[in-house]
C-alpha cells in the first residue's frame, strides 16, 4: 500500500552564492510496513530528503503526497499539525526534553494532540513498557543511557500513533551493543505492528537490516535495492 | 497549561547558577529601588507634613482676596459654632484660627516691621509645637496680653524679657493700631527669615489691637488622611460661601511641589537607570537560554508542538525568573522598609546643621506603602515580557530543519 510517493522533487537552498541542489528531481515511493534506509555520502541529500518527507522542509519544485495528501502545499501551522498526528521522529541525539522524565516525554506528544491525561498515563506506560523501560519510566533523561534514551524516543514517537517514523542516524551516538538493542525494538516494532520506519543512516548495522536500501549521491537517487526476503511477513 | 508551567519552571532550573545570577540581579535592583523610592516618598511626606505643619495646613480657608493682598481688610468671620460643625468631619484632624497682619515694632530708637501671628495658644502649640520653641520667658495663654517675639527679632531690637514693646499698624478699616505690649517670651525659629520678623499675640488679644472683632485671615485645616484632601476640600465646599477661598496645600506652596517635583525627576531617572540593569540581567539570560537551546527548539517543533505553545513556554520561563526576583526582592525588602520607617537615619554634622536650619529634623525619613510595590511588580514584569519578545520573534523566524542542525 503506497504510503509516501515523491514526484519530481527538488530542494535547491540558493541562500549560497552558488544554489546548492541538495535534492535534484528525485521520483520515490515508499509502501506501507517499508524498513527503508536512506544512504549515501555526506552531502549527498539523505538528511534534506528526510526533512522534506517529514514536513520539515517544502521542496522548492515536486510533490510529497504522504497518505494520499499533497504536503508541499501546506502551511507552515498545518505542517506541525500534519507531523504531531502522521509522523514519529526519532533524532541521533538530545532528542528528548530533559527536564521531563521518560514517562512524561512520551505523554507529551499526547497532550499536544489534546489526548485525555487518563490515556496518556496509561498509553505512555505502555509504550514504556513496550520498548522495555517500564522500571524507568520516572527518571529523567540524565539518568538513562544513549540506548535507553534513544528507547523513550521511539516510544514517543509511536505514541502518537504516527503512519510512519522517520529516524535521522538513530544509532550514531549509541555503542554496537545498544544500537542493535535499539535497531532489534525497531525490527519488531516493524515486524508485529507493520510500522514504517525511514532511517537516514550511515551506520552498517542499519543498513544490514534494512529492507530497503535508498542511495543518494549528488541529491539524485543512485541505487534504490529491495531485498524481499527482509520485509515483514504481514506486508 | 499546568504541563508547560511545569515545563517552563523545570527549565528555568537547569541551569541553577544561571537563574540564581539573572533572578539575583532582579532582587538587587528591586530592593534598591524601593529603598530608593521609600526614602525618596518619606521625604517627600516628611517635607509636606512638616509644610502643612509649620504654616499651611493641610486646606486653608480665608478670605477671597486674602492670599494675594494679605489685607486685614479681606480677613473673614471667626464663627466658633462652624469650627464645631467643621468638625464632625472625621477626616479634619485640627482647625487652627489665625490673625495674621502686619505692624511696625519699635523699642528704644529700633523700629522694625514685623508680622504678627494673632493664635489660639493651646491649639497652635497642639500642631506647631511653638511652646517648645520658647527659649526665654514664658508661652501666651487664651487672655495674655503680652507678646511673643523671635529671637533674631530680639536681639535685633535689643529687647529682652519684661521690656516693652511699641507696636504700630494698621488694624481694620484703616483703625489705627498701636499699644505698649510687654515681651512674655523669646521663640527660637531654625528659618533666620521668620527668626527675624515673627511675633506672636493671643488671638483674642489681637483682634482688639487690630479692632478685628471676631474675625480671622485664616483658617488651617489639618487633616488625619492627607490622600482625601479633594473629597475634604469639595465637602468644605458647603460651609462658605464665594466670599472665601479653600485652597490646599500645593496651592498655598507650589514652590515645595515643584521642588519634589524637580527631585522626583531625577529619582525617576535613577530608578530608569536601575530599570536598564533590570532589563539587561534578564534580557542576557534569555538570549542566552534561546541560543543554548536552538536543536531543542527544532526538536520540539519537528515533534508537532506549535510555535505558539513553545514561545508560551518561553515567556513564562521569563516571567517565572523575574517574578522570583521580584518576590524576593519585595519580601526582604518589607522588614528592611519597615525598620526605616519608624527608625529614620539620624544625619550629624554641617549637613544635620543645615537642615535644622531649614526647620526640619535632620533624619532620612522612609516610607512605607503598598503602592510602590505594585508599581516595582508591574514595571518588572512590563521588563520581562518585553525581553520575551526576543525568544518569541526568535522561535516565529525559526525554521525545524535548520534548527536541527543545531
Amino acid at each position: 500500500m503506497k504510503l509516501i510517493e515523491l514526484t519530481e522533487v527538488s530542494k535547491i537552498y540558493d541562500e549560497t552564492i552558488v544554489p546548492v541542489r541538495a535534492v535534484d528531481n528525485v521520483n520515490l515511493q515508499i509502501d506501507k510496513g517499508e524498513f527503508t534506509a536512506i544512504v549515501g555520502p555526506s552531502g549527498s541529500g539523505k538528511t534534506t530528503l528526510l526533512n522534506l518527507i517529514g514536513g520539515l522542509d517544502k521542496p522548492t519544485a515536486g510533490k510529497i503526497f504522504v497518505d494520499g495528501t499533497d504536503i508541499s502545499t501546506y502551511k507552515e501551522d498545518e505542517l506541525i499539525n500534519f507531523r504531531l498526528h502522521h509522523i514519529g521522529f526519532v533524532f541521533q541525539a538530545y532528542n528528548l526534553i530533559p527536564v521531563f522524565t521518560a514517562k512524561e516525554n512520551v505523554e507529551f506528544i499526547m497532550l499536544l494532540q489534546n489526548i485525555s491525561r487518563d490515556e496518556r498515563e496509561k498509553r505512555a506506560i505502555d509504550f514504556l513498557d513496550a520498548v522495555g523501560l517500564k522500571d524507568r519510566i520516572n527518571n529523567f533523561p540524565t539518568e538513562l543511557s544513549g540506548g535507553q534514551q534513544q528507547r523513550v524516543a521511539v516510544a514517543r514517537a509511536l505514541a502518537s500513533t504516527p503512519s510512519f517514523v522517520l529516524a535521522d542516524e538513530p544509532t550514531a551516538n549509541l555503542d554496537s551493543v545498544s544500537a542493535e538493542s535499539l535497531l532489534d525494538l525497531m525490527e519488531e516494532l516493524n515486524f508485529k505492528h507493520n510500522m514504517t520506519f525511514i532511517f537516514s543512516t550511515h551506520d552498517e548495522k542499519v543498513i544490514r537490516r534494512a529492507h530497503r536500501i535508498i542511495q543518494l549521491r549528488d541529491g539524485k537517487i543512485e541505487k534504490d535495492i529491495t531485498s524481499k526476503s527482509n520485509y515483514p511477513i504481514n506486508s | 497549561m499546568i504541563t508547560y508551567i511545569k515545563l517552563a519552571w523545570r527549565n528555568l532550573w537547569r541551569n541553577k547558577k544561571r537563574t540564581f545570577i539573572s533572578a539575583a540581579s532582579v532582587f538587587f535592583a528591586v530592593i534598591l529601588s524601593l529603598i530608593m523610592r521609600s526614602m525618596q516618598k518619606g521625604y517627600y511626606d516628611y517635607m509636606i507634613d512638616s509644610s502643612v505643619r509649620l504654616y499651611t495646613g493641610h486646606i486653608q480657608v480665608h478670605g477671597k482676596d486674602f492670599w494675594e493682598k494679605r489685607s486685614l481688610e479681606e480677613s473673614m468671620y471667626y464663627d466658633e459654632a462652624l469650627i464645631q460643625r467643621l468638625k464632625e468631619n472625621k477626616n479634619i484632624f485640627e482647625i487652627i484660627p489665625r490673625l495674621e497682619t502686619y505692624s511696625l515694632i519699635s523699642f528704644g530708637k529700633v523700629s522694625k516691621v514685623v508680622q504678627v501671628n494673632g493664635i489660639s495658644p493651646e491649639v497652635e502649640n497642639n500642631i506647631t509645637r511653638l511652646k517648645e520653641k520658647i527659649v526665654e520667658g514664658s508661652y501666651l495663654e487664651d487672655n495674655s496680653e503680652g507678646i511673643l517675639i523671635a529671637e533674631g527679632l530680639s536681639k535685633l531690637i535689643g529687647v529682652d524679657i519684661g521690656d516693652s514693646v511699641v507696636l504700630y499698624g494698621q488694624g481694620l478699616h484703616g483703625i489705627t493700631a498701636a499699644a505698649v505690649v510687654p515681651v512674655i517670651g523669646i521663640v527660637k525659629f531654625a528659618i533666620p527669615d521668620q527668626n527675624k520678623s515673627f511675633t506672636y499675640l493671643s488671638l483674642r488679644y489681637s483682634q482688639e489691637l487690630f479692632s478685628a472683632y471676631d474675625r480671622i485671615t485664616s483658617l488651617s485645616i489639618l487633616l488625619n488622611d492627607a490622600d482625601k484632601i479633594e473629597s475634604t476640600k469639595s465637602s468644605l465646599k458647603n460651609y462658605f460661601d464665594d466670599s472665601h477661598e479653600i485652597m490646599d496645600w500645593a496651592e498655598l506652596s507650589p514652590e515645595l511641589v515643584q521642588s519634589i517635583q524637580i527631585d522626583n525627576a531625577s529619582g525617576i531617572i535613577m530608578l530608569g537607570i536601575l530599570y536598564v540593569v533590570i532589563a539587561f540581567g534578564i534580557f542576557g539570560t534569555i538570549v542566552m537560554m534561546t541560543a543554548e537551546r536552538i536543536k531543542e527548539f527544532g526538536i520540539l517543533i519537528s515533534i508537532g508542538m506549535k510555535k505558539r505553545k513553545l514561545a508560551l513556554v518561553t515567556t513564562l520561563e521569563t516571567i517565572f525568573v523575574s517574578f522570583i526576583g521580584v518576590a524576593a526582592g519585595a519580601l526582604i525588602s518589607i522588614p528592611i522598609l519597615l525598620y526605616l520607617e519608624k527608625h529614620p537615619i539620624p544625619l550629624t554634622g554641617e549637613t544635620a546643621d543645615a537642615i535644622l536650619a531649614w526647620g526640619f529634623d535632620p533624619i532620612i525619613p522612609f516610607a512605607f506603602y503598598p503602592g510602590m510595590y505594585f508599581a516595582q511588580m508591574w514595571t518588572v514584569l512590563a521588563i520581562a515580557f518585553v525581553s520575551a519578545l526576543y525568544p518569541i520573534n526568535f522561535i516565529r523566524k525559526l525554521k525545524p530543519s535548520t534548527a536541527l542542525r543545531g
